[in-house]
């Protein structure tokens, strides 16, 4: 890998550097497919750049990441770029000092993809309304994290007011192989839902929204309790005809599926790692729709 | 059974959740599931009462799933899952099981999709427990999956793990097999959900088959299915595919018969589907209009290795040129289809293979040849007759090309040349698309003397991706124009998420979604455009030697010479 530091520069000879490194490498065609923005503080910057490089093994991307620094000191834009083996694409650090700090947007304008999607990512604090944030704006496709937040709960409830079709948070994409798993349990008959339970540690922002989407798709009401974790252990459906339908994961590793009538039966159900829930997101990047009606019944409260 | 299902009927699924929704969640997806149109016959209880109400309440029916309140065809996250089921493998010992199906399965539990419940059974003539096949599948997996390993999803999977020891003719093992399918309905909850998979020669096919008919496991109660799936080679000849057809059709009906052309789950294979009907860019030009010729390539570096039993006799023709070059060509030429199921994609393929003509002269519109002795990639090898179990007068051919036309409207008078071959100087698979030369240049002759035609080419394996080649002026004050290529990799553009062709196809058996599996009567009709070319080869003696590691035999470079035209070098 190669790294390369330019000290208070600008974006033009930031994209310069890039293209005049591409060509050194002996690879002058783009196969980038999109450009992935994301805003960390210095504190987050290391992770969340090391989840965005390894998803890139799957969408490689230019990867632009923002880090605000001292607003009080002299305006000031400092780059460090890396090429080269790690991925597939780019990653361009860049530092902002000053004034410069409330228009990032000026600076990565310039150095995005011409004509492919641009995402953004803020791994921790995000603005209330994404797609009106000068960075946000830029981009098809806005990902949020309420977990990384003071108060996850509060954050994912308040996500309605703020969210544009476009927008997701990755509380909801921890949710795919749970929903999955529950979808196809509901493949074969299962009878009429009279209510149901999700368990999971007091504070985890993804359980109301599994219980938000279930109790919306199945019309019975769903609630949230709180278990020892770690994180989302069970899910229990009470079905009209007596017995239960569950989900129960008490190592955050393997579940166990029971149903009425049925043998009960383990099925690997891990927690993913940030790159794998970045990736998920970059598979499609046209609204989700079902985030959406979840959200909204989340907002209408769920019990 | 505390479900309210398990009364009379099994199949009534009574108890789809047409959940009695309060609030009109989803307007346009809601089915109003009308009261299931399943025109049960009074229910004749065949089994023990028990396995059909047992069935009744895992049945995954499309109504069930239709009806299913959590899917909703814009929750693009929620991956295609299989339903409960059971696969039975015949010839785990295989090489075909330990590198690829066994590595498949795993792959496909690490990837969430292999549904709750999912059991695989060996059957093998070996002295096995449970615990030695699941030995044998774990070293499988460590060594030749995808994925990481993961020790939850083993888990998974290792509960699901059975092994019926047996020879194939001996009815006391399939009975126990049957009783052991049973049984893990029972355990297992896979609601008589059974695909067979028939990793074994042909020449075992009547016996299993037969086996399993004898057993009443092609038999489904309502609500479930068995699904037999078979690999190439189907038959050797039209009338030997169509004999393999009637033992296997007797037992199962066509749509429960999978055939397995691994090329087709291949995802460069797929996207030539998207490349042609997705885009605007291309189809305008994809006729005789603007096609000079279409080249179809499939070279290996390796000789028959181990397989001289099978290989001896059948040749490269058979092998590779009945079922993947020809498939490959119905994809590349078909008419767009009017949608992506089976029966729309297989009809557009028939129309093709039909329209698919033989050279008038077979002497010079088709070449074959055999690799003689030499250096490959800087080892020495042994030539054909040389190999082990491999008689000396054999007149297999290892290397095989043929000139096709396509009689319809588009292709008239393109040649569609296609090889393959052994032992050639490198392994590479490819359908190339050869562009006429522009009808007039403005520039001077010199200027574009080593201008050659503009290519589209789709690399099938290795470094799946597509390369588009044309002219570019050559940097400098003068004008001179020559070939560059511009490359598209999906290696590099959608590595970790391309499955394994495998892994698409058994989902696929598992699911029930043909599209990707030939139907019978393509097989039949490609038996039909290779049958008369076999004959002449037959009548004519020894095929030509070509030298290992080299471009294969003159005689093909030939048959395009005479056209006025050359293979593209591997």
């Amino acid at each position: 890998m190669t790294t390369f530091n330019l000290t208070e520069t600008t974006a033009s000879k930031i994209s310069s550097t890039l293209t005049r490194l591409r060509h050194q490498m002996g690879a002058p065609a783009v196969g980038m497919v999109l450009t992935l923005v994301m805003v960390v503080d210095e504190a987050g910057q290391y992770d969340a750049v090391r989840a965005a490089t390894e998803a890139a093994r799957e969408h490689p991307s230019r990867i632009l990441v923002i880090i605000n620094r001292d607003p009080a000191e002299p305006n000031r834009l400092d780059a460090e770029i890396r090429v080269g083996e790690s991925s597939p694409g780019e990653v361009v650090l860049l530092r902002l000092y000053g004034e410069l700090t409330g228009h990032a947007d000026s600076v990565i304008t310039p150095l995005l993809l011409t004509d492919t999607p641009v995402v953004v990512w803020w791994p921790g604090d995000a603005p209330a309304v994404p797609a009106q944030d000068p960075v946000g704006r830029l981009a098809s496709r806005r990902i949020t994290d309420a977990r990384s937040t003071r108060d996850p709960l509060a954050t994912i409830t308040s996500r309605l007011g703020g969210y544009v079709p476009g927008d997701t948070d990755l509380t909801w994409t921890r949710l795919t192989p749970w929903r999955s798993l529950l979808a196809a349990a509901f493949d074969q008959p299962v009878g009429k839902v009279e209510s149901g339970v999700v368990e999971a540690v007091p504070d985890n922002a993804s359980a109301p929204l599994l219980a938000a989407w279930l109790s919306q798709r199945l019309g019975a009401p769903v609630r949230v309790t709180d278990s020892s974790g770690p994180g989302l252990t069970a899910v229990r459906l009470d079905l009209g005809g007596g017995g239960r339908l569950e989900v129960t994961r008490g190592d955050a590793r393997l579940a166990t599926l029971s149903k009425p009538g049925q043998p009960d039966r383990r099925v690997a159900l891990t927690r993913r790692a940030t790159s794998e829930l970045l990736a998920e997101e970059l598979r499609r990047l046209d609204p989700d729709e079902t985030y959406s009606s979840a959200l909204q019944q989340l907002a209408k409260g769920s019990g | 059974m505390t479900e309210p299902t398990g009364q009379a009927d099994p199949a009534q699924p009574e108890a789809v959740p047409v959940t009695v929704q309060t609030e009109p969640a989803e307007p346009e997806v809601a089915p109003v599931a009308p009261p299931a149109p399943t025109t049960t016959p009074a229910a004749p209880v065949e089994h023990s009462t028990a396995v059909a109400a047992q069935v009744a309440s895992v049945a995954t029916t499309e109504e069930t799933i239709a009806g299913n309140p959590l899917r909703d065809p814009r929750d693009k996250r929620l991956p295609r899952v299989a339903g409960p089921c059971v696969l039975v493998l015949f010839g785990v010992t295989g090489d075909l099981a330990k590198r690829k199906l066994l590595p498949a399965i795993y792959d496909l539990g690490n990837r969430g999709l292999l549904p709750p419940g999912f059991s695989l059974v060996g059957f093998a003539r070996r002295d096995w427990a449970h615990e030695d096949f699941a030995q044998v599948t774990y070293e499988a997996v460590k060594e030749n999956a995808r994925t990481p390993f993961r020790e939850e999803v083993w888990k998974q999977i290792r509960e699901g793990i059975h092994f019926c020891p047996g020879e194939f003719d001996d009815d006391g093992a399939f009975d126990v097999l049957s009783m052991m399918l049973k049984e893990i309905d029972q355990t297992r909850g896979t609601g008589g959900n059974y695909a067979f998979y028939l990793s074994v020669p042909p020449k075992f096919f009547p016996t299993v088959i037969e086996q399993i008919k004898r057993t009443d496991l092609a038999k489904a109660p309502d609500g479930s299915w068995r699904r037999v799936v078979i690999e190439k080679p189907f038959g050797h000849d039209l009338k030997s595919a169509r004999e393999l057809n009637a033992i296997t059709n007797a037992v199962f009906p066509e749509e429960s018969v999978f055939r397995i052309d691994h090329y087709l789950g291949k995802e460069t294979v797929q996207n030539i589907l998207a490349l042609r009907f997705a885009n605007t860019l291309y189809e305008p030009i994809w006729n005789r209009g603007y096609v000079d010729h279409i080249q179809i390539t499939m070279a290996e570096d390796i000789g028959i290795g181990g397989r001289a039993g099978y290989y001896d006799g059948i040749g490269a023709a058979r092998d590779v040129i009945q079922n993947h070059l020809l498939q490959l060509l119905a994809l590349v030429a078909m008419e767009d289809p009017i949608s992506f199921d089976a029966d729309a994609l297989r009809r557009e393929k028939e129309k093709v293979l039909r329209a698919v003509q033989l050279p008038a002269d077979l002497a010079t519109g088709t070449a074959r040849g055999q690799y003689a002795r030499g250096w490959q990639g800087g080892e020495p090898v042994v030539g054909y007759l040389e190999e082990d179990g491999i008689s000396p007068d054999s007149i297999t051919e290892t290397y095989a090309a043929v000139r096709l036309e396509v009689a319809n409207r588009r292709w008239a008078g393109v040649p569609f040349y296609l090889r393959t071959g052994k032992r050639l100087s490198r392994r590479m698979t490819e359908v190339a698309v050869v562009f006429q030369r522009a009808p007039h240049l403005p520039f001077s002759k010199d200027d574009t003397e080593i201008l050659g035609q503009n290519a589209l080419v789709i690399r099938v394996q290795p470094d799946e991706g597509i390369t588009v080649r044309f002219g570019s002026k050559v940097p400098g004050t003068a004008m001179e124009v020559r070939d560059v290529s511009m490359d598209f990799a999906y290696g590099e553009s959608f590595m970790e998420s391309s499955p394994e062709a495998y892994e698409r196809l058994l989902l696929d058996v598992m699911i029930g979604d043909p599209p990707l599996f030939p139907h019978q009567k393509e097989v039949e009709l490609s038996w039909m455009i290779m049958d008369p070319v076999e004959e002449f080869w037959a009548a004519h003696g020894q095929p030509e030697g070509y030298a290992s590691g080299g471009w294969g035999p003159a005689s093909a470079d030939a048959m395009l010479a005479r056209d006025g035209r050359a293979w593209r070098r591997m």
